[in-house]
């Protein structure tokens, strides 16, 4: 078979099972462009802006495991990929994106549309290559895929100049069916012995916990993690992006942990004596601050990443491997040590956690007048009956989601946890709807972070992608709002949302339908309403409470049992 | 810091087009200075080979160790600093120098093996291969000879005995 460089490079998508290409044209791209035209198996997407084509591959990625792709040209195209690369970076989600650059002869000379796509990506990318002849990518494409989707995943960026594309240039193609990569090696599996020493200080722990991350979810672990806990009837938390890796309704689930952590998960955290890390990094958001994170605890790691050991928190006993292999054998390793549990003390352990559980501390005041933004979630998690993935931006109304909707199963959860990106929420879903065509899609966001990729509405209607967005309108980035009345002394710099659009006129300009609801009492009712319509996108402005905090918080630089409660909370506890 | 002290690490890496930058890269984007680094070929010409010296604590080279070897580039690494091994460096060092410090550098170059390897009326170029302790040494007793330019290759190292960092992987 001879084929021109764009028709190789669309067979080694086909042959990699790609069915969604997330793109926007452009000068350095058209002749892959014109090879997408004659070819049917793929369909491509034509998104508003490039950042929101990276999101919505993030997000498509996030919600069913395969690599998501992005297709933009060179230049302008390729920079405006590289908050979706750092955003996908940050979380190790797997996604190709493939560029395309200047003419090899004009490379170097300041062409037009000319960027250092390789330069500008590489501390954003888990690799990238600069394709130097035709010949060379099929090998380049199979190696990308497998950098991206194996080990701790993340994005590859590809390259490739215009002339390599050129349709009049033919040669012979063959997909290879392994690459060898001498210089990527995945960790092998981890020896018995070191499982074994794990089961056992797991086993003698008098006030054990368990906390997992995003490592769990990528790593397709969530059965396993759930045999182990249940074999230990240890407590659990996730962090933000661990939720779903644990099911968030079982009794031995305390909660997210960290900043915005529960009571309870982040006073066990701090009291524990054996603490069990899985596929999490340590991050600051959840460490609070390090010299006092879990000052008695022995800690083990499980962790696909030799680096991610001990990088923040020196650990005692770290087992490197997918985490689903690793769990599986622990638990196996486990069930010889069982008996060696302390049922008395586990139980006295659990009683206190309870008790830091009757201090409720996700409790807040409901109010006649003005819809609070927690009710507008537990009502998005009553209508869908927790079965919704829902996406967010970044914000507080991120932490009310991550709070307040209860994500029994993995992949559900899908936001941008490292890198923190507004912005996020609606191209992502966009990308998770494709991949579950069938299941309820919801974007929790805020008003400031929906304008940031607002023009993403046009490409929902053109696929007829019918989600729900949830705005949680405060009229302030509340989230930094909340930071400046804590530490600013209520100086509210730049953070009020003066001149805000009619949300619903401007959804409707756009073809989809605008709800507004400001009055407690309709909020269920038009919820409801928002919700049943299931073939269109329908956008709910919900004016929320302005002043509204996110409770518990652990401010930087305290530990995790130095949290600030909201205000109703501490009265409850005091009366 | 004053736990930081003196590291030097081998690292082989594919012969391809933005290694260097990667590892230079990955030096500033996590706060790691380069106090000397030296790149060449090996006899596998897929394959280069850097020495790289650098300033840190524990803590931090064993971090970096990893992180290097996370570099999808990078074959192998190897922290070289405590095995028993071998540093050399080349300095190449051109002075000028009047007639009555002529005998004083003859002298100095004798001492320190150093060969003299061009001379013009006014000016000498020596040049020295050794440890960089060495090689501090003898720039430091030129004295009042006076130094026109100074080059050096940086940090070789290479582990003493029958081990290669081309075949433990
Ligand atoms: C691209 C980007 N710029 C700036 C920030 C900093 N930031 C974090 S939260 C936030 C405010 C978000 O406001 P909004 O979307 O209204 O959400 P709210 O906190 O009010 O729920 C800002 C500006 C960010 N996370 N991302
Ligand atoms: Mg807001």
């Amino acid at each position: 078979m001879k084929l021109s460089g764009s028709e190789i490079i669309i067979e080694c998508l086909k042959r990699e099972g790609v069915k969604y290409i997330f793109g926007y044209p452009g000068g350095a791209v058209l002749h892959i462009y014109d090879a997408l035209f004659s070819s049917n198996e793929i369909k491509h997407v034509l998104v508003r802006h490039e950042q929101g084509a990276t999101h919505a591959a993030d997000g498509y990625a996030r919600a069913c495991g395969k690599p998501g792709v992005v297709l933009v040209t060179s230049g302008p195209g390729i920079t405006n990929c590289v908050t979706g690369l750092a955003t996908a970076h940050m979380d190790s989600i797997p996604m190709i994106v493939i560029s395309g650059q200047v003419s090899r002869q004009y490379v170097g000379s300041d062409a037009f549309q000319e960027a250092d796509a390789t330069g500008i990506t590489r501390p954003v990318t888990k690799h990238n290559f600069l394709i130097d002849s035709r010949e060379s990518i099929p090998e380049v494409f199979k190696k990308a895929f497998k950098i991206a989707t194996t080990g701790r995943p993340g994005p590859v960026l590809i390259d490739i100049p215009k002339d390599l594309t050129d349709p009049k240039i033919k040669i012979k193609f063959e997909y290879p069916k392994t690459v060898k990569l001498r210089s990527y090696k995945p960790p092998k599996k981890e020896v018995t012995t070191k499982i074994e020493e794990a089961a056992k200080i797991l086993c003698s722990a008098k006030k054990p916990m368990i906390y997992t991350g995003g490592g769990v979810i990528l790593g397709n672990a969530h059965k396993h993690l759930h045999s182990l806990v249940k074999k230990l009837n240890y407590p659990i938390t996730n962090t933000l992006m661990g939720l779903g890796g644990y099911p968030a309704t079982d009794k031995q689930f305390l909660g997210m942990l960290g900043m915005h952590g529960t009571y309870e998960a982040n006073m066990a955290m701090h009291d524990c004596d054996v603490l069990l890390a899985v596929g999490a990094r340590f991050d600051d958001r959840v460490t609070g601050d390090t010299e006092k994170f879990c000052p008695s605890a022995k800690i083990i790691h499980i962790d696909v990443d030799p680096s991610s050991i001990s990088k923040i928190i020196k650990v005692d006993l770290s087992l490197i491997g997918e985490t689903s292999s690793i769990l599986k054998d622990l638990t196996k390793s486990v069930e010889k040590f069982t008996r060696k549990i302390d049922k008395k003390n586990i139980e006295k352990w659990w009683k206190k956690i309870e008790k830091w559980r009757q201090r409720k501390c996700l409790g807040y005041k409901k109010s006649k007048d003005i819809i609070k933004p927690q009710q507008v979630i537990e009502s998005l998690y009553n209508i869908t009956k927790g079965n919704a993935f829902v996406t967010s931006d970044v914000g507080q109304h991120q932490m009310w989601a991550a709070q307040y909707y209860k994500f029994d199963k993995p992949n559900r959860w899908i936001n941008s946890g490292g890198l923190g990106t507004m912005g996020f929420g609606l191209p992502a879903a966009m990308g998770v709807k494709l991949a579950y065509p069938k299941s309820e899609v919801v974007c929790v966001t805020g008003e400031a972070s929906i304008l940031m990729c607002i023009q993403e509405l046009a490409t929902c209607l053109q696929y007829h992608l019918p989600i729900k967005i949830i705005n949680l309108n405060n009229r302030y980035m509340g989230m930094v709002r909340q930071w400046q009345e804590f530490f600013y002394e209520g100086r509210y710099a730049m953070s009020y949302m003066e001149a805000l659009p009619d949300f619903c006129k401007l959804s409707s300009s756009f073809g989809h339908i605008g709800i507004q609801i400001d009055k407690p009492d309709e909020l269920e009712s038009k919820m409801n309403e928002a919700m049943s319509n299931k073939n269109r996108l329908v956008f709910v402005d919900v004016i929320t409470d302005q002043e509204e905090n996110v409770y518990p918080m652990i401010k930087s630089g305290q530990a995790h049992n130095e949290m600030h409660l909201s205000p109703t909370n501490e009265e409850t506890e005091l009366a | 810091m004053s736990d930081d002290r003196r590291y030097i690490i081998s690292v082989l890496v594919e012969n391809e087009f933005g290694s260097l930058s990667r590892i230079a890269g990955l030096f500033s984007a996590r706060g790691y200075n380069i106090h000397c680094l030296n790149v060449a070929p090996t006899n596998d010409e897929s394959i280069s080979r850097m020495t790289i010296v650098t300033m840190c604590n524990e803590n931090k080279i064993n971090q970096l160790m990893k992180q290097l070897d996370k570099l999808v580039d990078v074959v192998n690494v190897k922290d070289l600093t405590d095995e028993t091994h071998i540093e050399r460096e080349m300095l190449l060092l051109k002075l000028k120098c009047n007639k009555g410090q002529r005998e004083e550098l003859k002298r100095l170059v004798d001492i320190f093996r150093a060969r003299i390897i061009d001379v013009t009326d006014t000016t000498y170029t020596v040049e020295l291969t050794g440890a960089s302790e060495k090689i501090m040494a003898f720039v430091s007793s030129m004295g009042s000879i006076n130094i026109i330019e100074m080059v050096r290759s940086g940090a070789l190292g290479i582990s003493r005995g029958k081990d290669s960092l081309e075949n433990i992987k």
